[in-house]
């Protein structure tokens, strides 16, 4: 009986700070083609989740769904408690920023216009631009390293140059929580951990959370505090990187036979794929 | 590269923001289309000078002079600056819709099926009022049946773009057809039409249309424009950022549909307004969107202009204003296509 009660009071801690974020008995799908069924999602709070998952596994198709920009065929996506559908588009879009994958520049558009029009859902149409808005844009402008580029035309900037632009637009728009679909696709090395840097820094300086989409498991193990790995449109584990990044687990999410050892760097799981065929030794 | 190192962020006045460049060429549009206007009211058997003109214009001027210019030559002159602006504007919504710099009214089918609509109206031997309201309905009614073909769990611009030109292959058949039915006076009556002429337009071409744009302007120019702009960068972002894409969408297509077909009722398929205007404003303000304001001005400037000469370059002979736009519009193309070759972009 005891049992019973202090589950109770669980279940009620749980209601009172539960996740702002989260879904539940989800059915993701295009058209006819059902991507995912049953699909039960929690992004804990403050958290930096990071998705990953073989290819056409439904991490993007879920990013979609928890940013409203797919509307669920069954289930439902709760923003603090309430179903995102039927909340006002622009009072979801003050709480909640997406980056998609592939977002299109103006031609012709500048740096700061570009970080400018992430302040859209603050504005009304009496009222467009206001000092707090320029005062946020030059904020994201300075935290992203792009605030010296301000006048320059995004067409003309480099890959990583142009990530940057594009997440301090993300930011321009102050939200809570903040979801990227890949951030770092298209970019080499170097500008991949400059990226993901960044989104660890926001993370923790700012407290938000952020939830990625990542195909590279070394920089999620390294920069995620929350991972979900998925395959098959189903969440086969969620957790810290070190509960969720085994051998067995990339084994069965993946289908690639590997060894997990430290990361010599951070001390985070890294994956290291086994040989196809051992080489001699020399 | 054009801009070096920091800047202000957007000059402000009154809570909007404003790029300098745009405002001062939708202004001078504007001004150079009430020039034009100016000139072509005071054009003709009965000459009258500018002054004149305006005099007549402010409630000053003879009776004579007040008859010609209010019933004569203004409706013809509000009718090319209200279909220039409005083809115009169509033009930019729909470039700035299907994100393609060629999606003009002309080539996704709506223009075509006004032209259906007039003929069907001209072969049965309508009237003048019955062939600017087969017009109307003709673009209604193929607007309605492209939007219900290329919606597909929401409307996206490549759907519309490939129905629109399936619909206008389908269309032009089908006026061809119309034309070889009519009688030869009848024929004659819907080339003249279909080549696109503001001869002898009264008030009551111009009101439908201007009541029209009073309505429908500020709803686009106003209410969608920044909504449009954020669709610009992709349907995810814009949705991301708070756009309601489909009802927006829904909103400019009817806007745009209804604003070509109306067009088309007071002065014919009057041909290459809505693609060049809305690429000529995008030139001289340099800012990225969909410039709907310098667009619509630049249009009404075009279409005045392009009247003005259709008057005055052959003595004793007007040419309909359809054949100057045409040319202009042709050309401009040609020299465009020829520009960016030079400039190693195709």
């Amino acid at each position: 009986m005891t049992g019973t009660i202090v589950d109770g009071n669980v279940m009620a801690g749980m209601q009172e700070d539960g996740p702002r974020l989260r879904g539940s008995a989800l059915t993701l799908s295009y058209d006819k083609r059902v991507v995912a069924e049953g699909l039960d999602v929690v992004i804990p709070d403050r958290s930096f989740t990071v998705i990953i998952g073989p290819n056409a596994c439904g991490k993007s198709t879920l990013l979609r769904a928890l940013a409203r920009t797919l509307r669920p065929a069954a289930g439902s996506v709760l923003l603090d408690g309430r179903d995102i559908s039927a909340l006002p588009a622009r009072k979801v879009a003050r709480t909640l920023g997406l980056l998609p994958q592939t977002s299109v520049a103006p031609d012709g558009i500048t740096v700061a216009e570009l970080v400018g029009r992430g302040r859209y859902p603050h504005q009304r149409l009496l009222r467009q631009w206001s000092s707090d808005d320029e005062r946020v844009v030059h904020a994201s402008m300075e935290a992203t390293g792009v605030a010296d580029l301000a006048g320059r035309l995004v067409d003309e900037l480099s890959g990583g140059q142009r990530q940057r632009v594009w997440i301090a637009m993300a930011l321009a728009q102050e939200t809570p929580l903040l979801l990227l679909d890949e951030p770092t696709t298209y970019l080499d090395i170097a500008h991949q951990i400059e990226v993901l840097d960044l989104c660890a820094r926001l993370h923790e300086e700012r407290g938000r959370t952020l939830v990625a989409v990542l195909h590279d498991l070394n920089h999620a193990a390294r920069y995620a505090t929350h991972l979900i790995a998925m395959r098959d449109g189903r969440v086969v584990a969620a957790g810290t990187p070190g509960e969720v990044m085994t051998a067995d687990l990339v084994e069965e999410v993946f289908r690639l036979p590997c060894r997990v050892i430290d990361d010599p760097e951070t001390g985070t799981p890294l994956v290291v794929p086994a040989a196809r065929r051992r080489t001699a030794t020399r | 590269m054009t801009a070096v190192g920091p800047m202000p962020v957007r000059r402000v006045a009154g809570g909007i923001p404003l790029r300098p460049r745009a405002v001062a060429v939708g202004a001078g549009c504007l001004l150079l289309a009430l020039v034009f206007g100016v000139l072509a009211v005071g054009g003709g058997d009965y000459p009258m000078s500018p002054s004149d003109v305006v005099r007549t214009l402010l409630g000053g001027g003879a009776p004579a002079d007040e008859f010609i210019v209010w019933e004569l030559r203004l409706p013809r002159v509000v009718t090319a600056l209200l279909v220039g602006a409005a083809l115009a504007l169509a033009g930019a919504v729909f470039q700035s819709l299907v994100r393609n710099p060629l999606g003009s009214p002309d080539l996704l089918g709506f223009t075509q099926g006004s032209a259906a609509g007039a003929l069907l109206v001209v072969v049965t031997g309508g009237s003048s009022a019955a062939l600017a309201g087969g017009a109307v309905l003709g673009g209604v009614v193929t607007g309605a049946v492209i939007y219900a073909l290329a919606w597909r769990g929401g409307l996206h611009g490549h759907r519309l773009v490939l129905v629109g030109i399936g619909a206008t292959a389908i269309l032009t058949g089908v006026n061809g057809y119309l034309l070889t039915r009519g009688r030869l006076m009848e024929a004659a009556r819907a080339m003249l039409w279909l080549t696109g002429s503001l001869d002898g337009r009264g008030w009551e071409d111009v009101l439908p249309l201007l009541a029209a744009m009073a309505v429908l302007a500020p709803v686009v120019l106003i209410g969608c424009a920044r909504p449009l702009a954020m669709t610009e960068m992709g349907d995810d972002l814009a949705r991301g950022l708070g756009v309601r894409v489909q009802g927006l969408r829904l909103t400019l297509v009817a806007a745009a549909v209804l604003l070509t077909s109306l067009a088309a009722a007071a002065a014919g398929p009057v041909s290459f307004v809505a693609l060049t205007a809305p690429h000529l404003a995008r030139r001289m303000t340099g800012a990225p969107g969909p410039n709907l304001l310098a667009a619509t001005c630049t249009g009404a400037a075009l279409l005045t202009g392009a009247d003005l000469a259709a008057q005055r370059l052959f003595a004793g002979h007007q040419l309909p204003v359809g054949v100057v736009t045409g040319v202009l519009g042709g050309g401009y193309l040609v020299w465009l296509l020829a520009a960016q070759r030079k400039a190693g972009r195709i």
